[in-house]
C-alpha cells in the first residue's frame, strides 16, 4: 500500500528548502557588488530584485514550515531535487531582467544549464552583456559544480544526519572526510585555492595575448569557473575561439582535466599521495577512454581531410575531445563546423566521449569512469570464469582510493545508472527527431544536455521549440542529480495522487 | 560609328565599375562563411561587423573579433590597421562598425586551424559610441515594492516568534 505524504512531510521539506533558498540568495551578493564596482547600476538592480524575491520566498517557507525534525531519506532526496528546480527559477530572474534572453523559459534554460554545469546557452547578443550578468552565468556554474546543497551544508547547517541524505541526493556518494559538512568545506577549499591559481594563470595568459588587464583577469576568473566546474560557458559568444591562443587552450585543458578528477583524488594529491593518480581505476579508465575516443576522432577527421596538417588535426580534435570527455563543453570550432568538418565517425567518437564523462565525486556529468571501470572489471571476471577451470576460485578487485573487491551490488549499481543514462540520451534524441532534426544531430545535442556537456552542433538556440527547451532542461537536471532524487520526487508525486 | 563608339565606352565603364562588386558580391555574412566555408576558403571576401571585446595586439599584428549579429569572426590584421579601431563593443559601448577585405581561411594553417580572415583593408563604416545607461524606473520601483514586502514579512516573523 502506498501512503499519501503527510502534512508533516511537506513542512519538513519546505523548511529545509527555505534554508537552501536563503543560501542561494546570499550568493547573489557577489554579482551585486560586481555591478556596483563596475558602475553597472541596472544589472545590479536586477540582482537586488533577485535577492529580494529569494529572501522573501526563503523566509516565507521557514516561517510557514518551521520544524525541529530531521530529514528522512525520502525528504532529503526531494529537498535536493526541488532545490535545483527552485534555484533554476530564482537564478533566472536577474538573467531575464537583463533583456538578453527572449523569454523567461530561455532564462530558466540558461540558469539550469549553469547550475547543472552544462554550458548550452540561449543568450542573445552575449558580446554586449554586462560584467555583472556574465559573472553570474559563470558563478552559478561554480555553485552548481560544487553542489547547491553543498553551499548550504558548508555555510548554514551546523550538523544533522539529514545533511548526509541531501549530500547523497546531489549525485555524490563519496565522503572525503568522516563528516559531510567537513567534506563540503574541503570541496570548497580545494575549489577556491584552484580558483585563485587558475585565475592568475589565465589572467596572465590573457595579458600576454594582448587583452586589457581588467578584462584578462575577469575572463580568467570566468573561464576558470567554467573549466574547473566542467561547465563550458564563456564570456564571449565565440567561446574559446575568441582568444586565438594556443597557450590559452593548453591552460584550459589542464583545468578541465583537474575538474574532471574525483575530489577524493584531489585530497590524496594534496596529502602527497601522488601514486594514487596512477593506481586509481577512474584515472586509468579516463586515460584509456581518452586514447580510444581520440583515435576514433582522429581517424574520422583524417578520412574527411578537414584539417590541413597533422598538428592542426591534433589541436582541433584533441581540444574538442578533452572538452567533451571532461563534460566541459568549451569549443574552438563553430557549432555548424561539427557537421561540415567532422564526419559521422568523428562525431560518434565525440558523442561516446560525452556519454562516458569524468570521475564520480567531481563536477562532471555522464556515466562516469568509476562505473565504466567496474563494468569492464565485471566483464573480465565473467570471461575469466569461462576460461579458467570450474573449481578455480578468484576475486576480481580494483583500486579506488583503497583496494576494493568486486561484488554484485557494485556491478548492479554501476549498470543501473549507466542504463538510465543511455535511456536518457536516447529519449532526448527521439524527442529531437520528433521536432524534425536528423538522428546524428539529435543524439549529439541530447547527449550533450543529459551528460551536462554544452557542445552544440546547432540545434540549441533561442528559436528552437519550447518543448525541446523543456526536454533539455529536464535532461540537464536528471543527468546532474544522477536520477535517484529525480525518481524520488516522481514517486512522491505519485504517492500524493494515488496514496491512501 | 560615333554612336557605336559611345555605346562601347558606356558598356566598358559599366563593366569596370560593376566587376569588382560582382567578384566580391558585396559583404558576406558570418553564417554563410561558416556554413559554406569550403567554397570561400582561400578567397578574398568582404566582411563587415562590429568590433567586439578586446583588440589583442600580438607584435606587428593584432586580433580583432567582428560580429555581424549572428556570429563573431576572428580577423588577423596589421597592428597599424588595428590602430584605426577606436571603440570595441561591450555592455557600455557600441563598437566601430568595420568593413574588412581579406583572405578567408576555413582552417588557417598559420593559426592552428582556426576559421579566420586575414585582413588586407579596413574601412570604418560607422564609428562606435558609448551607450547611455540611465537607471530604469520600473526596476527601481519593483525593488522598492519587494523591499517593503520583505520588511513586512520580517516584522510578521518577529511577532510570530514572540
Amino acid at each position: 500500500m502506498i501512503l499519501k505524504p503527510r502534512l508533516e512531510d511537506l513542512k519538513i521539506i519546505g523548511f529545509y528548502l527555505g534554508k537552501i533558498i536563503l543560501g542561494l540568495a546570499f550568493t547573489m551578493v557577489i554579482p551585486i557588488l560586481t555591478g556596483l564596482f563596475c558602475k553597472e547600476l541596472n544589472p545590479a538592480l536586477d540582482f537586488i530584485i533577485g535577492i529580494e524575491i529569494s529572501i522573501l520566498l526563503g523566509l516565507i517557507l521557514l516561517s510557514v514550515c518551521r520544524t525541529d525534525k530531521d530529514l528522512n531519506w525520502m525528504q532529503g532526496m526531494i529537498v535536493v531535487s526541488l532545490s535545483w528546480v527552485v534555484a533554476m527559477f530564482l537564478g533566472a530572474v536577474p538573467l531575464y531582467l537583463s533583456g538578453h534572453w527572449k523569454s523567461f523559459l530561455d532564462a530558466c534554460f540558461e540558469a539550469m544549464s549553469g547550475f547543472a554545469t552544462t554550458g548550452l546557452s540561449l543568450a542573445q547578443d552575449l558580446d554586449h552583456i554586462s560584467y555583472t550578468h556574465n559573472l553570474w552565468r559563470h558563478f552559478i556554474m561554480f555553485l552548481g559544480g560544487q553542489g547547491i546543497v553543498v553551499i548550504a551544508l558548508s555555510l548554514f547547517v551546523r550538523g544533522f544526519s539529514g545533511a548526509f541524505k541531501m549530500y547523497i541526493g546531489e549525485g555524490r556518494d563519496e565522503k572525503i572526510m568522516p563528516n559531510v559538512i567537513h567534506t563540503s568545506r574541503f570541496i570548497w577549499m580545494v575549489s577556491i585555492v584552484y580558483l585563485v591559481l587558475g585565475t592568475l594563470a589565465l589572467g596572465i595568459t590573457g595579458m600576454f595575448n594582448g587583452m586589457k588587464p581588467f578584462n584578462s583577469f575577469f575572463h580568467g576568473a570566468c573561464i576558470f569557473m567554467a573549466a574547473f566546474d566542467t561547465g563550458g560557458f564563456s564570456p564571449q559568444s565565440q567561446n574559446i575561439l575568441y582568444y586565438h591562443s594556443f597557450t590559452y587552450e593548453l591552460v584550459t585543458i589542464a583545468i578541465m582535466v583537474l575538474g574532471a578528477f574525483n575530489f577524493r583524488l584531489h585530497y590524496h594529491l594534496w596529502m602527497g599521495n601522488r601514486k594514487e593518480i596512477f593506481k586509481n581505476i577512474e584515472t586509468r579508465s579516463f586515460f584509456i577512454a581518452v586514447i580510444i575516443t581520440f583515435s576514433i576522432i582522429a581517424i574520422g577527421l583524417r578520412q574527411l581531410g578537414s584539417y590541413p596538417s597533422a598538428f592542426i588535426l591534433f589541436r582541433k580534435g584533441f581540444y574538442q575531445l578533452v572538452s567533451a570527455h571532461t563534460t566541459t563543453g568549451f569549443s574552438t570550432v563553430y557549432s555548424p563546423q561539427f557537421l561540415s568538418d567532422w564526419n559521422p565517425l568523428a562525431l560518434i567518437g565525440l558523442i561516446l566521449a560525452m556519454a562516458l564523462g569524468g570521475c564520480v565525486c567531481s563536477t562532471t556529468g555522464g556515466i562516469k569512469m568509476l562505473r565504466i571501470g567496474i563494468i569492464f572489471k565485471a566483464i573480465k571476471e565473467d570471461v575469466k570464469k569461462i576460461i579458467m577451470p570450474e573449481k578455480a576460485v578468484f576475486n576480481e578487485k580494483f583500486h579506488h582510493m583503497k583496494e576494493v573487491f568486486l561484488n554484485d551490488k557494485l556491478v548492479r549499481g554501476a549498470l543501473i545508472i549507466s542504463l538510465f543514462y543511455i535511456i536518457l540520451y536516447i529519449l532526448g534524441a527521439l524527442i529531437g527527431m520528433f521536432f524534425g532534426n536528423p538522428f546524428m544531430e539529435s543524439l549529439f545535442e541530447s547527449t550533450s544536455a543529459a551528460a551536462n556537456i554544452g557542445l552544440s552542433c546547432g540545434i540549441t538556440g533561442p528559436a528552437m521549440p519550447a518543448a525541446l527547451k523543456i526536454t533539455y532542461i529536464i535532461q540537464m537536471w536528471a543527468g546532474r542529480l544522477e536520477f535517484m532524487s529525480v525518481f524520488t520526487i516522481l514517486g512522491f508525486l505519485y504517492a500524493t495522487i494515488k496514496g491512501r | 560609328m560615333k554612336k557605336n563608339f559611345k555605346l562601347i565606352i558606356i558598356t566598358l565603364l559599366l563593366i569596370l565599375t560593376l566587376l569588382p562588386q560582382a567578384c566580391f558580391s558585396g559583404s558576406i555574412s558570418s553564417s554563410e562563411l561558416i556554413k559554406n566555408a569550403k567554397e570561400h576558403d582561400g578567397k578574398v571576401v568582404i566582411y563587415s561587423g562590429e568590433a567586439i571585446g578586446d583588440v589583442m595586439v600580438r607584435g606587428e599584428f593584432a586580433w580583432v573579433n567582428l560580429s555581424d549579429g549572428d556570429n563573431a569572426l576572428g580577423v588577423w590584421l596589421s597592428a597599424e590597421l588595428a590602430k584605426d579601431i577606436k571603440f570595441t563593443g561591450n555592455y557600455k559601448t557600441r563598437g566601430d562598425n568595420l568593413e574588412i577585405t581579406g583572405i578567408f581561411n576555413r582552417a588557417c594553417l598559420e593559426h592552428g586551424g582556426d576559421l579566420d580572415i586575414h585582413a588586407q583593408k579596413l574601412r570604418r563604416i560607422s564609428p562606435g559610441k558609448e551607450i547611455n545607461q540611465s537607471l530604469q524606473p520600473d526596476k527601481k520601483n519593483l525593488s522598492l515594492i519587494l523591499f517593503g514586502a520583505l520588511f513586512l514579512i520580517w516584522i510578521l516573523t518577529l511577532f510570530r516568534h514572540k
